[in-house]
């Protein structure tokens, strides 16, 4: 694992002093669908101090992803309130950096014009942008890549243009919505540490949305495992290990005891379903034949906008 | 961070960083230019531009030496007379002193002026309408019957009426081509803006993009390879609709032209000099949408 070098980023450490806390009470949200409402998350309840990092952990359809947008103020909640640092979410706060699952970049515009978007949006003027886009570019090493556009980039090198833009603000809470997944296994490996020093550099509380119980167990601090839909929090788990001891056991963290313990509390919480209970729920959709059978896999609503980046 | 294996300008390749910075190539071949092991691959393919280039210019060229030289030929097998199909070279010679002896150059910039003014104001309005029906499902559901409607009555039909209130000057055409490039760019507009990438815009809602921020640094960008398609549609029907709406009246222009040499001059090939003018106009309004729609939508992945 390559220790980096620490390139200083003025911006992004300069809300070294704000940070901030999210607090989550009795969160529910439901959707509608052709068959009425369709509750997502039911009574989601955890706090994240400042400057730690959670993982939600989670089967497919469990309402994570929902819950990242409820925080980021994306989407608002039918009942209980999320806090960040006692004040009530209503809508997308400067203090929140939101890296996508995709990287979700403009095609039209070079990586540097990328990573200046927010700041445009925010009225930044220009040589302070420039200023800033430099240091972000320089963060996630992407400083020779300034001029190339999306297309010409690998998988890799647009999450990091992806990372770089949810800094540009110096947001005080980054939330992450699966962002390692699209990637390789040795990539995925290596933004995990790159992920930890730049939260090291960056003073910022982390929300981490994760399939890989060994990614949750090497990054966070407390994992938060949700029930299949509707989610609600069925284990918080302390991960005691220090985190200097981690990177040397990156392989065995994932047999460690914490990480069975996740596995435990995710046993039976798969939306997978056994053959018997297939059988059982395909014979009652036909005799209702309300929802086509294809729907029976991971469902539509969960992620509206599709799980890889469609180009 | 480090750049990724294999895929960024190493430390150790001096070559890597020089390439990237090569003037003019662009993002489109940073990759490959970063990944090529012969390093004159970008001089290369410019090169293959450049034949490609060279060969179609060539392809176009020889259509058209095939079409005069058909109809020359078709001309000499059927004996016609000057008056129903005069040869190339009288269509030519007469293009040639119609511009010469200023019979052509006062009616060419009549139509050209309504042109640009009709497409102008045209796809002016149809950004506008575009926008709202793509925004609204309510001026979407209740207008574009009427939108259908009005683009499926033939301009031809319209133009004496719009000639009647609009009178035989300027106005009359400009409104024709207004109305005749309005449905294409409008839709062009319309289906560009809805089939903008939600997933982008959620991530400019995450970075508290205000309605106009949207529209402006992202959705209009967006859309605008599908507006550029539908402009392209309109210049050319623009140029229709200023001849249809000469024909319907007026005392200069291309299609007061044809109308002249057909009618009261009776001089056919000053007719086909005059056709060939209105498609040369046609051509050169295309391209140049096509030169500005590269210019604004640029490389893109």
């Amino acid at each position: 694992m390559p220790l980096l070098p620490a390139p200083r980023c003025e911006a992004a450490e300069q809300r070294a002093g704000t940070l901030t806390s999210i607090a989550i009470h009795g969160v529910s949200r439901s959707f509608a669908t052709a068959d009425g409402r369709l509750p997502v998350l039911d009574a989601v309840t955890f706090d994240v101090p400042d400057r730690q990092i959670v993982a939600i952990i989670g089967p497919n359809g469990c309402g994570k992803s929902t819950l990242l947008r409820l925080v980021s103020g994306l989407l608002s909640a039918d009942r209980g309130a999320i806090e960040l640092d006692g004040t009530p979410v209503t809508g997308p706060d400067p203090r929140i950096g939101f890296v996508f699952q995709e990287p979700r970049l403009l095609p039209w515009r070079d990586a540097a014009g990328n990573v200046e978007y927010p700041l445009e949006l925010a009225g930044w003027t220009r040589s302070r942008r420039e200023e800033q886009v430099r240091d972000l570019l320089g963060l996630v090493g992407l400083r020779e890549f300034a001029g190339a556009r999306p297309h010409a980039l690998s998988g890799g090198m647009r999450q990091r243009v992806s990372i770089a833009r949810a800094l540009a603000l110096g947001p005080s809470v980054l939330l992450l919505d699966e962002p390692f997944s699209a990637l390789d296994a040795l990539t995925r490996e290596r933004f995990n540490t790159e992920l930890l020093n730049l939260w090291e550099r960056t003073a910022t509380t982390i929300l981490l949305v994760t399939h890989s119980i060994s990614e949750a167990v090497y990054l966070a601090d407390r994992v938060v495992v949700l029930s299949p839909r509707p989610g609600s929090v069925v284990a918080d788990i302390r991960v005691a290990l220090d985190r200097r001891e981690r990177d040397a056991n990156v392989d065995t963290l994932a047999l460690g005891r914490t990480a069975s313990d996740i596995r435990r509390h995710l046993a039976g919480a798969t939306d997978d379903p056994t053959p018997a209970e297939l059988t059982a729920e395909l014979g009652r959709r036909q005799r209702s034949r309300e929802v086509p059978i294809e729907q029976l896999g991971v469902p539509a609503w969960f992620d509206p906008f599709g799980q890889e980046d469609r180009r | 961070m480090t750049a990724e294996p294999g895929r960024g300008p190493e430390p150790g390749n001096p070559a890597g960083p020089a390439r990237l910075a090569e003037p003019g190539r662009g993002a489109a071949s940073l990759r490959a230019s970063a990944e090529a092991a012969e390093p004159r691959a970008g001089s290369a393919r410019a090169g293959a531009r450049g034949i490609a280039r060279w060969r179609r210019t060539s392809e176009v060229t020889a259509a058209g030496a095939v079409f005069v030289v058909g109809w020359k030929l078709f001309v000499l097998a059927g004996h016609y007379p000057a008056f129903i199909l005069p040869a190339p070279e009288v269509v030519a010679g007469r293009f040639v002193s119609a511009w010469v002896d200023g019979t052509m150059e006062p009616n060419a910039l009549q139509t050209l002026v309504e042109v640009l003014l009709g497409f102008g104001v045209g796809a002016s309005l149809a950004l506008v309408a575009g926008y709202a029906l793509a925004r609204s499902g309510l001026i979407e559901r209740v207008l574009s019957p009427y939108l259908v409607a009005a683009q499926a009555t033939p301009i031809l039909a319209l133009a004496p009426l719009l000639a009647l209130w609009f009178g035989t000057g300027l106005l009359s055409k400009v409104v024709i081509c207004a109305l005749i490039v309005f449905f294409p760019v409008a839709v062009a507009t319309m289906v560009g803006l809805r089939n903008v990438d939600r997933r982008l815009i959620e991530m400019a809602h995450a970075f508290r993009a205000t309605r106009w921020q949207l529209l402006w640094s992202l959705e209009l960008p967006a859309a605008l390879p599908g507006i550029m398609g539908g402009m392209r549609v309109g210049v050319t029907l623009a140029v229709v609709g200023a001849i249809i709406g000469e024909w319907a009246g007026g005392d200069l222009g291309l299609g007061v032209l044809i109308n002249l040499a057909r009618g009261s001059l009776f001089d056919i090939p000053l007719l086909f000099a005059t056709l060939l003018t209105i498609a040369l106009l046609g051509v050169v309004l295309y391209l140049v949408v096509v030169l500005v729609e590269r210019r604004v939508v640029g490389a893109r992945g």
